[in-house]
């Protein structure tokens, strides 16, 4: 079992509880669809998970690591080197071009692997776009790009929040394609938040959030 | 004259502005304060005395002078040179305690323009020599070979003249000897004339330039004591009649009543005094302005010799607009006689400047 | 409608008080500056236009000598017999109660009146023949007056208000006794035209030169190079002032998008938004104004003092120490901020116009494109080259200061494409990925500071150039002071006939006994003091000399030679080979020229006994004394007890060069207060800067926290990137303020004072500079880098939140 979560909760400061004792457990390699209306803790549960946030309640757990026993500096590092994150907003770094973000999470983390590059690149379509600043490319090509960021660090876990909710409807398909294809390529784990009945159907299981309990 | 007296300490007063006028003529100071006094035992001299005392208080060069143009037309002009003395006593340089002015005019029976011009003794700007004799300010002269013979030259912005004066008679000495008494009280001047300068020149007036003819009449008079305590204004005339007879007098208005004098001049110059009281003189009309009312029609009469004078200014606004306000300009004479001759009065007007 | 607009728009302010602390304060500061120099050019021209009123001076044209001294006072009476109208004027400087007097004599008599004799007449009473006559009267105001005060050898002191500082008004009588010029005048003003049909004035008076009225006078041409050095400074500072504002104003309009957009949506007509949002900068930029009024008021009270001394002192121009308030000063200075507002919030209202009613929250872009970059380098290079033509074209002063404007504006303007190349390099040579990102980011970050750093940029040349100027000059001017006081002691004796039983006195005791003889002239239109020196190897060691021909000193000991001082040297191209006559008919080859700091006339120096030749009654009254130092002090004491000296007139060399240190210094206080104001306000337009880019920086680095980096690091690094811009930026400003100090120092300086200086370096003060700019980008950095490495998660998340 690669991550399992456990009876975890979540409340932001002075409102209602997001996330109330929900527990989810994934294997490598494995692709987990997270459903669930707007405000039913979908984010918020990712963002847990990628250790952006932190639990008030329960366990968090990728391989081994314990997240509850992790400060700053180890959530960081696990972010760094073991799950990677691709957003709604793409969120690539404006001031680098789309090569430099490509490789940029790879570098961080010190596992730059130059052939992987070039097959994302190559798989992701990105060849002439690979100068380019982020401002220069199309919405489904940042994407891309971004995906490659993600999966060039080769993570354990891929977290994909919304993925192709910024694009139209021929992007987000060839998109998700390509998204589904790498993670099964390179046997990383992804859980996908999405809202999209046909989107959560093409993967292995999914886990509905409703009124922050899993339905 | 008085007037020429207080007009020049007036003046002094004046250069410096807004100096504080002593009421009445009292601030002047009936002293002489180390000046020389006009003595009656003392005879004049010429050509010496055409030149300046310094060590009398104030003394003038003053002609007037009646003159005609080609088509007929009545003129008038005044060339006056003040010497006044703040210390008796010449030095050289700026650290002279002498002042001059000069005051020109010209009238018409339109027109009255006058000029003024100071200088500083000591500098060369302004003074007297007496042989040749030679009086001047800035580029205002008078001068000849002799008192004689003279060249007369005045120039201001809307005026100018340029004459020549041939004496056609003596010297007359006013008073006795030309010790002229101006008040009951004893105070004199040293004052003589040459009333019968025969000019010809021209006239340079906002209109043009006019060739005239005419008659001049020079008056040099110095003194040191000014006017007696009670004595507010003068009324002096200076008058020539057909017949070549010729007629100075004056009259100082006073609060212990007017003193009046004069000298008659007959037609070969021999002069005889005319007393205190001799000369009757009567304002007939007054004319100008509120502030600027003064009698410009006369009655004269001198009993001593049938004259009954009615005198006319030619041109009643012949404002004097200097340091100090005086009025001074031709006159027409009618009556017992007639002929023409300047008038000047002082005392009248209140100064625009307050 | 407009209510509940006007409520929307407030609601913003009340939840950015800092940023309207911000707002308001850049304001205050910029219009503070601006018209603190205002109020003092202001107070100090009202000075000289009194003074002028006083005196009478500038009213009408006027008749100057030509060439040599002065007018023969037979000159002024042949005209006056022409037919001009004149009214002389003898003036001339005189040491009186230890300082010197200016004595203006008038012909008082045809003089235009003068309201301190007028006064003096009808309060006083005051008769003709007092003023006019030996001894005289002197006018001068009343701290003179007092100063004067039992003076017996002076005619009776009139206390008036009506006489400027330093100034003695009397006749023309007494001013030719007191400055011993009997038969001479200074200048001749012309009360009218003279009448037609004369002869020119070429043929009546050929060395007079007709010079036409100017107003305000002397004083004013003289200390214009002072004023409009100090408005210069006060615009510089009204500019970074400015960068405050714009940087603020640019923020808020930023945060108000959305509101401005929802309001617009709700049928608020965009024209009328538009005139609100003037409105609310009208409203502020009158509060703040009126603030900055209120602190330049204060700056000014505070720097007047020091101001008046140094324009007394470097040009004995009348200066009162205190301040008034004038309307038209209040005016000009809230229309400054309002104009300041205004152009400063122009790209901010014209973003509000042109917001569109939909769209998406774009990106930033990731810099400045090239095409505006290119346009900034062309702007830049032409006003530099502008600048540099403007030392020719216009050349004097205003081209001076037209090379300092260019070359700064224009260095600025070169400055982010500098930055930009400089930081692409970086870019590509940098390993890590973290490193690349920083470098890209900086060069990203570029536009947003750009401003910032142009202010940095200008505050800091400023700093060098006039720290460098100011200490080469201070520098030379020690040096300086060490060769022209060479003489151990120096005394001042009550006359000449107590000098001369002086002079004999010390032959015996002193090692040497150098009298200082000297006499004012005219030589082209200006005056001279020419002095005449015995032969002493005191000045063959040390007199400061810039150039010389070979013998100098033996040629001027001979008397066949002259030295001038390098003003009258610069104003009239005379230099060594050059034949001048600093007297009438008295030519004299130049031998050398000496410097001669802090004196704003034309000097001369030749042998004694030959000036005494041509002007035997040259006052003997000053001498210095060559004596060995331990005997200073038993010198004096005797002098003192011999010759009852007042406490003035024995002055020892130390005591004279901290005197003459301190006048100095006093001088460039201001120039070194505005220095440190205008650092101040670089730094903080920074911060505001960089608070401005506070919404834009986290989408930029909230991605690298999802990507494993801490908050604490992100803030490090943003810190480490504040730095290194201000770093370069002051690496940049280095050769920019050494051409500045350059052009202050050879053509500024050479303009309004008549002096050129060497230019030192002063590499430490450089380095104290560096660290300077560094600690004020860090303090500003520290702010938003700290509020980064705090921030909660949350916030960084909203980033990523979907419905953003």
């Amino acid at each position: 079992m690669l991550l399992s979560v456990d009876r975890v909760s979540k409340t932001y400061a002075g409102g209602r509880p997001v996330l109330r004792e929900v527990s989810l457990t994934l294997d490598a390699g494995q692709t987990l669809a997270l459903t669930g209306e707007s405000g039913s803790g979908k984010s918020t549960l990712l963002n847990l998970i990628g250790a952006l946030d932190v639990a008030d309640a329960g366990e968090i757990r990728l391989g081994d690591t314990a997240y509850a026993g992790l400060d700053d500096a180890g959530r960081a590092a696990l972010r760094r080197d073991r799950v990677a994150l691709v957003f709604q907003q793409f969120n690539l770094i404006p001031s680098l071009t789309a090569a430099r973000n490509l490789e940029f999470h790879a570098r961080l983390a010190g596992r730059r692997d130059a052939a992987w590059l070039d097959r994302l690149a190559e798989r992701l379509g990105l060849g002439d776009l690979l100068s380019r600043h982020p401002e220069d490319l199309s919405g489904g090509q940042q994407q891309r790009v971004a995906i490659g960021r993600a999966l060039a660090v080769r993570p354990a876990l891929l977290l994909a929040d919304e993925p192709t909710g910024n694009l139209d409807e021929t992007a987000s398909t060839s998109v998700l394609d390509l998204m589904l294809e790498l993670v099964r390529e390179s046997g990383t784990a992804l859980l996908l938040v999405t809202h999209s009945e046909a989107i959560a159907a093409r993967l292995d299981r999914r886990a509905h959030l409703a009124g922050g309990r899993i339905a | 004259m008085n007037d020429r007296f207080c007009a020049c300490l007036f003046a002094l007063m004046l250069m410096l502005p807004s100096a504080a006028l002593p009421q009445g003529f009292a601030g002047l100071g009936t002293e002489a304060e180390g000046f020389a006094l006009p003595d009656p035992d003392y005879r004049l001299r010429f050509p010496e005395d055409h030149g300046p005392h310094p060590a009398f208080r104030i003394e003038w060069w003053y002609v007037t002078a009646n003159l005609t143009g080609p088509d007929g037309s009545d003129y008038g002009i005044q060339w006056t040179l003040f010497r006044s003395a703040l210390k008796p006593g010449e030095a050289e340089g700026w650290a002279s305690p002498q002042i001059w002015m000069g005051h020109a005019a010209a009238t018409t029976t339109e027109a009255h323009y006058s000029a003024e011009r100071l200088a500083r003794g000591g500098i060369g700007q302004a003074g007297v020599t007496a042989q040749p004799f030679d009086a001047w300010i800035d580029d205002w002269r008078m001068r000849g070979q002799d008192f004689d013979t003279l060249r007369l030259r005045a120039a201001s912005d809307d005026f100018a003249y340029d004459l020549s004066l041939q004496a056609q008679g003596p010297l007359v000495l006013h008073g006795r000897d030309g010790h002229s008494v101006k008040s009951a009280d004893g105070q004199a001047s040293h004052y003589y004339s040459q009333p019968a300068y025969a000019v010809t020149g021209t006239l340079s007036l906002p209109d043009g330039e006019t060739q005239v003819t005419g008659t001049a009449w020079l008056d040099r008079e110095w003194s040191s004591q000014p006017l007696s305590p009670d004595q507010t204004g003068w009324d002096w005339f200076s008058l020539g009649f057909e017949d070549g007879t010729r007629l100075m007098a004056f009259r100082l208005r006073g609060g212990r009543g007017d003193f009046t004098s004069g000298t008659w001049i007959e037609a070969n110059g021999r002069a005889t005094a005319l007393p205190d009281g001799a000369i009757r003189l009567q304002p007939l009309e007054r004319t100008g302005p509120p502030n600027r009312r003064i009698p410009t029609t006369w009655s004269l009469v001198l009993p001593e010799r049938d004259l009954d004078l009615r005198i006319e200014a030619m041109n009643p606004d012949a404002w004097m607009e200097t340091s100090f306000l005086y009025w001074e300009g031709p006159v027409r004479i009618s009556g017992s006689h007639s002929g023409k001759g300047y008038l000047e009065m002082t005392g009248y007007g209140e100064d625009d400047e307050g | 409608m407009i209510g509940a607009a006007c409520l929307a728009l407030w609601s913003h302010w009340r939840r950015h008080k800092l940023q309207l602390a911000t707002l308001l304060a850049g304001l205050a500061l910029a219009t503070g500056l601006w018209s603190a120099v205002q109020a003092i050019n202001g107070e100090a021209r009202a000075s000289y236009d009194r003074a002028a009123a006083q005196l009478g001076a500038g009213q009408w044209p006027e008749l100057r000598p030509r060439a040599g001294a002065d007018i023969p006072l037979e000159t002024y009476v042949s005209l006056r017999r022409t037919g001009w109208r004149l009214a002389p004027v003898l003036e001339g400087n005189l040491r009186l109660a230890g300082r010197s007097v200016t004595v203006m004599g008038v012909g008082l008599l045809t003089h235009p009146a003068l309201p301190a004799v007028e006064a003096a007449e009808g309060g006083d009473g005051l008769a003709p023949v007092e003023v006019l006559t030996p001894p005289g009267r002197l006018f001068a105001d009343p701290g003179l007056a007092a100063r004067l005060e039992g003076n017996t050898d002076l005619p009776p002191v009139l206390p008036s208000d009506a006489v400027p500082p330093g100034t003695l008004l009397t006749d023309i009588a007494v001013a030719e006794r007191l400055l011993d010029r009997p038969g001479t005048l200074s200048r001749l003003l012309i009360l009218e035209p003279p009448p037609p049909g004369l002869p020119p004035l070429s043929e009546l008076a050929p060395d007079l030169d007709r010079v036409a009225a100017r107003g305000s006078g002397d004083i004013a041409r003289l200390t214009d190079s002072f004023h409009l050095n100090l408005t210069a400074f006060g615009l510089l500072s009204f500019a970074v002032g400015m960068f405050i504002v714009h940087g603020t104003v640019g923020l808020s309009f930023e945060q108000r998008r959305g509101m401005i957009r929802s309001l617009r949506a709700m049928g608020l007509p965009l024209g009328l938004l538009a005139r609100l949002m003037l409105a609310e900068l009208a409203l502020l930029a009158l509060l703040g104004g009126g603030a900055g009024l209120i602190l330049g008021y204060a700056v000014a009270g505070a720097l007047l003092p020091d101001v008046a001394s140094s324009l007394r002192g470097l040009y004995g121009a009348p200066v009162e120490g205190t301040l008034s308030l004038r309307p038209g000063w209040v005016l000009s200075g809230l229309g400054m901020a309002l104009a300041g507002t205004g152009l400063a919030s122009a790209r901010a209202l014209w973003r509000v116009a042109h917001l569109p009613l939909l769209a998406a929250p774009g990106m930033r872009a990731w810099g400045g494109s090239a095409a505006a970059m290119r346009a900034m380098v062309a702007a830049g290079v032409a006003l530099i080259l502008a600048g540099a033509l403007a030392t020719w074209l216009p050349g004097g002063l205003l081209g001076g200061f037209l090379l300092l404007g260019g070359v700064l504006t224009g260095a600025a303007l070169l400055l982010p494409p500098l930055l930009s190349v400089i930081l692409a390099m970086g870019a590509r040579m940098a390993r890590g990925p973290l490193a690349q990102w920083v470098w890209a980011d900086m060069r990203a970050q570029l536009p947003g500071l750009s401003l910032a750093l142009m202010a940095l940029l200008l505050a800091l040349a400023a700093n060098i150039g006039v720290g460098t100027m100011v200490s080469s000059f201070r520098l030379t001017f020690t040096g300086w002071l060490d060769q022209r006081l060479a003489s151990e002691l120096y005394v001042a004796a009550r006359d000449d006939a107590q000098g001369a039983r002086m002079a004999t006195w010390l032959g015996d005791r002193a090692d040497a006994v150098l009298p200082s003889r000297s006499v004012e002239r005219r030589h082209n239109g200006a005056p001279i003091f020419v002095y005449g020196i015995v032969d002493d190897p005191t000045y063959r060691d040390n007199w400061p000399l810039i150039a010389e021909s070979p013998g100098v000193w033996d040629a001027l000991a001979r008397g066949e030679a002259v030295l001038i001082n390098e003003q009258m040297a610069r104003r009239d191209d005379l230099w060594p080979g050059d034949t001048v006559s600093v007297l009438p008919d008295w030519p004299l080859r130049v031998a050398g020229v000496y410097s001669d700091y802090g004196n704003p006339t034309a000097q001369a120096i030749t042998a004694l006994p030959a000036l005494l030749e041509r002007v035997p009654n040259l006052p003997n009254q000053r001498f210095g004394i060559r004596i060995a130092p331990d005997q200073v002090d038993d010198l004096a004491r005797d002098l003192r007890a011999d010759f009852d000296l007042p406490p003035g007139a024995l002055v020892d060399q130390a005591a004279l060069k901290a005197q003459s240190m301190a006048v100095f210094d006093k001088t460039f206080l201001v120039t070194g207060a505005l220095n440190v104001l205008t650092l101040g306000v670089a730094a903080f337009a920074m911060l505001t800067s960089l608070l401005t880019l506070w919404t834009q920086r986290l989408p930029q680095v909230a991605p690298l926290w999802a990507m494993g980096l801490t908050r604490a690091r992100l803030a490090r690094l943003e810190l480490l990137r504040s730095l290194a811009l201000a770093a370069l930026t002051a690496l940049a400003a280095l050769p920019l303020g050494l051409v500045l100090a350059w052009a202050l120092l050879a053509v500024v300086n050479v303009e309004a004072f008549g002096w050129r200086l060497p230019m030192f370096l002063f590499p430490l003060d450089w380095l104290r500079l560096f660290a300077l700019a560094l600690l004020a980008a860090g303090l500003a950095a520290l702010w938003p880098a700290r509020r980064l490495s705090r921030l909660p998660p949350a916030g960084l998340l909203k980033v990523f939140s979907n419905e953003r």
